[in-house]
């Protein structure tokens, strides 16, 4: 890394607070006598788990801040010498080889073990299989939450029905229990009122990458924009406080035309504006960002700042339905969608956000995001006449990122770009 | 003269095109890339400025003897003395070197007789390099490390038996040398090479012409003053090049308007290198409308080959060849470059002919071509295959097959040029970013 000192704004110091006070309050749990549920990030229960007074660990996000660290590699190596194969889900392996060298938070201090594993979505296979894994290791009562995929582009009034069901016969009986604290149906919607206040907040900021320039980018800015949002923090005052003080921050870029904060500063000259599917990589993300900003590729919209909620397509926090309102959400959630509906999301995007075209970024071992995504672009680019291109990466597994080879796919893109832009005089 | 030339930096070879204003082709070089690419594309930039003169000295004595036949006679005689010079000069670069790294505790006390030896090695490769060059010889690369390194191993051999010194110092020296030689940017003077080569060629005494009748064509061809209006390059090494941004383009775009130079109908265009795969779209203008690369590893890449090579202790070129001679085209499932080692040793420990599982080894490389194509929108006549691979005749001929069960009746166009494919497309962009 440059000597240089990396540009960041109060709102991402303010959640780089919220994120370690958070790992405080779980690796202090057994001294303060607090519960911790391991849960994921896709139709996550947060206000719900919150009402019962349990904190929130992610096994994702630990795979993720691992990722970001440079620690992740050696963590899935550990993972495949326990017989996990190569092409296993890496957070997966990052998650069993953090456990294998003593489950050490980011804070340097142990996780405890979780109380309960919450498995409140079930549109990723993989992570019915990582439960498993972690309830033999953990020996902790388990509770599952079955949300149907929306197969057919649509929930129904059954697949509601079915959910608020098992969050009243199974998950709301089971948190009581684990957590010794009765259901107070208020405290759920005070917490979901907040969501819905951040809520407001995030789409405000997500769709300003309509404007030119863009004050943002959706994608590598995106990530952090969402993370209070998808994480141990929705329906928190800090979140609403967070998503108050970007919004601040983004109004001040948009009344000033700038473009989005990189690390290296202010994002000037915006030439491509692209719309991107998929997780990012997260062992290279500095180095992945920079191929995009030194280009001057902005990104204006993507799918994957949608997989803990769909906010943007009109989804709250509904206090004054809570548990039907939390059964929404889940069955709503990006990866728990139809391709025919994921297709006609990001060719809305491409449309609204006046995108130059789709880029996808495939994860090598990523089924569930993965699948079907070659056939999604194709179509998009036949209905929007706008040229897409397809990368391939890994999560957190740095094996998978060859430099050399997403350097030259990208700025092939960015000039074929240029190219049809000039295609109607001539092809220089 | 204006001259726009474009170079591409592969992993395996340098590849240069000159063109002219009008996008006519004038020169083409090409050497390996080392491991040291500004000196790979110094060296394939020189070789089309050499081409190029001939191309001149061609167009000059055309007009001139009406007799093309005996143009091309002395044009070979030609090349291969001016060939004979450059490899010379480079022969005493790499002796002032070798001398040069007789140094250190290895050699100590032996500096004297080593000079001597490497003094009486290098005269009788110069000798050798008479025979090497001569009319009707044979070599078996052009590349001076390939053909300088197999001569000084044999006499080196002879030498170090003549004289008592053990081998390994010979060779230790060699090895310190000839990658500083091979990385040193050839000396730019090139007329007195020609004037020398023209010299040796009339002494020859084979001449279909007189001398006089050649001698004016060719020194007015070389006081043709070639000017680099502009160049671009492309290719892994391109961000090496000492070029400003815009003067860099992406392979894929000079690939899809390479092929489409050659042939305006290409739609589709395969490319193997050494280290990738590229399918590309392009529209009826050249440009790309989509991609597809092999990703993350270099399975059925052209370095699948070299290895396969490497494996059969054969030379890359007498691969292609040997398939052909296949009855039939053994099973191979991988396309892992690694895996083909084990799957190659297996099937001759089975008793398989080795003719059969090279034929094999073409079409899992063509496999996995075909799931690139097909990723990126399958093939629309027509279809033009480039890269190193495209001149290997068994895989040619595993594409035809699988083309044709796939795809049906297809054009295929397989340029005898298809190395020079993106070369030709950079030269292009250089040629449009002015004259445009």
């Amino acid at each position: 890394m440059s000597a240089k000192e990396t540009v960041k704004e109060p709102s991402m110091l303010k959640q780089k607070e919220m994120i370690a006070r958070n790992y405080d309050a779980i690796t202090s749990a057994k001294e303060t006598g607090r519960k911790v549920s391991s849960t994921f990030v896709p139709g996550n229960l947060n206000e719900l788990v919150m009402s019962f007074g349990i904190l929130n660990n992610l096994p994702e996000i630990n795979a993720i801040q691992n990722g970001m660290r440079k620690a992740s590699g050696p963590m899935i190596m550990d993972a495949e010498k326990r017989g996990h194969s190569e092409d296993v889900c890496t957070y997966v392996k990052a998650d069993i080889g953090m456990m294998a060298r003593g489950n050490i938070a980011p804070n340097g201090k142990p996780m405890p073990d979780p109380d309960v594993l919450l498995l409140s979505y079930t549109g990723c296979f993989t992570f019915m299989k990582w439960f498993e894994l972690l309830r033999e290791e953990y020996k902790c009562p388990t509770l599952m939450l079955h949300v149907p995929y929306e197969g057919d582009g649509h929930m129904t009034k059954n697949m509601v029905d079915y959910v608020v069901k098992q969050l009243k016969e199974v998950i709301i009986p089971g948190l009581e229990e684990v957590s010794g604290v009765k259901f107070d149906i208020d405290r759920l919607r005070e917490y979901m009122r907040n969501s819905a206040k951040a809520e407001d907040d995030l789409v405000w900021v997500l769709e300003t990458g309509k404007l030119k320039p863009s004050p943002i980018d959706a994608y590598f800015g995106g990530v952090y924009y969402i993370g209070p949002m998808f994480t141990a923090f929705r329906g928190t005052e800090d979140a609403v406080e967070y998503y108050k003080l970007l919004r601040k921050e983004i109004q001040y870029r948009v009344d000033n035309k700038l473009g989005p904060i990189t690390p290296d500063g202010e994002m000037k000259d915006q030439k491509y504006r692209l719309v991107v599917e998929g997780p990012p990589n997260w062992t290279h993300f500095r180095e992945f960002w920079k191929m995009f900003y030194d280009e001057g590729a902005v990104v204006v919209a993507s799918t994957y700042t949608k997989v803990g909620g769909t906010y943007d397509q009109g989804f709250r926090h509904d206090e004054t339905r809570p548990l039907e309102s939390l059964a929404e959400y889940c069955l709503s959630c990006y990866t728990n969608r139809n391709l025919p509906d994921r297709i006609g999301m990001m060719e809305r995007y491409i449309n609204e956000y006046e995108a130059d075209g789709l880029l996808t970024n495939s994860i090598k071992s990523c089924n569930s995001f993965s699948a079907g995504q070659l056939l999604m672009m194709r179509e998009i680019e036949r209905r929007t006449g706008k040229p897409g291109a397809f990368i391939e990466t890994d999560l957190v597994d740095p094996r998978y990122f060859s430099a050399a080879n997403v350097k030259n796919r990208l700025e092939s893109y960015f000039q074929m770009i240029d190219q049809k832009r000039k295609g109607a005089k001539s092809a220089a | 003269m204006q001259s726009f030339i474009g170079i591409d930096l592969g992993s395996t070879t340098t590849k240069a095109v000159l063109m002219d204003d009008t996008g006519t082709v004038l020169g083409r070089g090409i050497t390996n890339s080392r491991s040291n690419y500004d000196t790979a594309c110094a060296v394939a930039k020189q070789e089309a400025l050499i081409n190029t003169r001939f191309t001149l000295f061609r167009q000059n004595l055309g007009h001139d003897s009406g007799d093309a036949n005996k143009v091309e006679i002395f044009l070979e005689g030609l090349e291969r003395n001016f060939r004979l010079v450059q490899f010379i000069e480079q022969l005493n670069d790499l002796h002032e070197t070798c001398v040069r790294n007789t140094a250190g505790s290895r050699f100590e006390g032996k500096e004297k007789a080593v000079a001597e030896a490497l003094g009486h090695l290098f005269d009788q490769l110069r000798e050798d390099a008479l025979s090497l060059f001569a009319p009707g010889a044979e070599r078996k690369s052009d590349f001076f490390r390939d053909i300088a390194g197999s001569r000084y191993m044999h006499f080196g051999e002879l030498v170090a038996k003549d004289t008592g010194l053990g081998f390994d110092l010979l060779l230790n020296v060699y090895d310190k040398s000839i990658i500083e030689v091979e990385n040193r940017p050839p000396s730019g003077e090139m007329k007195n090479k020609f004037l020398e080569a023209l010299n040796r060629v009339v002494k020859e005494g084979s001449l279909p012409f007189n001398a006089a009748e050649v001698e004016e064509p060719v020194k007015k061809a070389l006081d043709v003053d070639i000017i680099e209006t502009s160049v671009v390059g492309t290719g892994y090494g391109r961000v090496r090049l000492p070029f400003a941004k815009e003067f860099i383009r992406s392979e894929i775009l000079c690939h899809g308007l390479g092929a489409h130079l050659m042939y305006p109908q290409t739609r589709t265009v395969l490319d193997i290198g050494g280290q990738d795969t590229k399918s590309i779209q392009v529209d009826p203008k050249g440009i790309v409308e989509n991609f597809q690369m092999n990703d993350r590893c270099a399975a059925g890449c052209g370095r699948y080959l070299g290895y396969i090579a490497d494996e059969m202790n054969m030379g890359l070129h007498e691969l292609g060849p040997m398939a052909m001679k296949a009855n039939k085209v053994a099973r191979i499932n991988s396309t892992c470059t690694v895996f083909a080692g084990a799957e190659l040793r297996d099937r001759l420990a089975m008793g398989e002919r080795r003719e059969d599982i090279l034929a094999g080894l073409h079409r899992a490389i063509i496999l996995r071509a075909m799931s690139i194509i097909s990723r990126s929108g399958g093939i629309t006549d027509e279809f033009t295959f480039t890269g190193g691979v495209a001149k290997n005749e068994a895989a040619v001929r595993e594409l035809r097959k699988l083309v044709y069960e796939n795809y049906g009746e297809v054009t295929i166009n397989i340029n005898p040029n298809s190395i020079y494919t993106g070369a030709l497309g950079a030269a292009e962009f250089a040629r449009r970013a002015v004259i445009n």
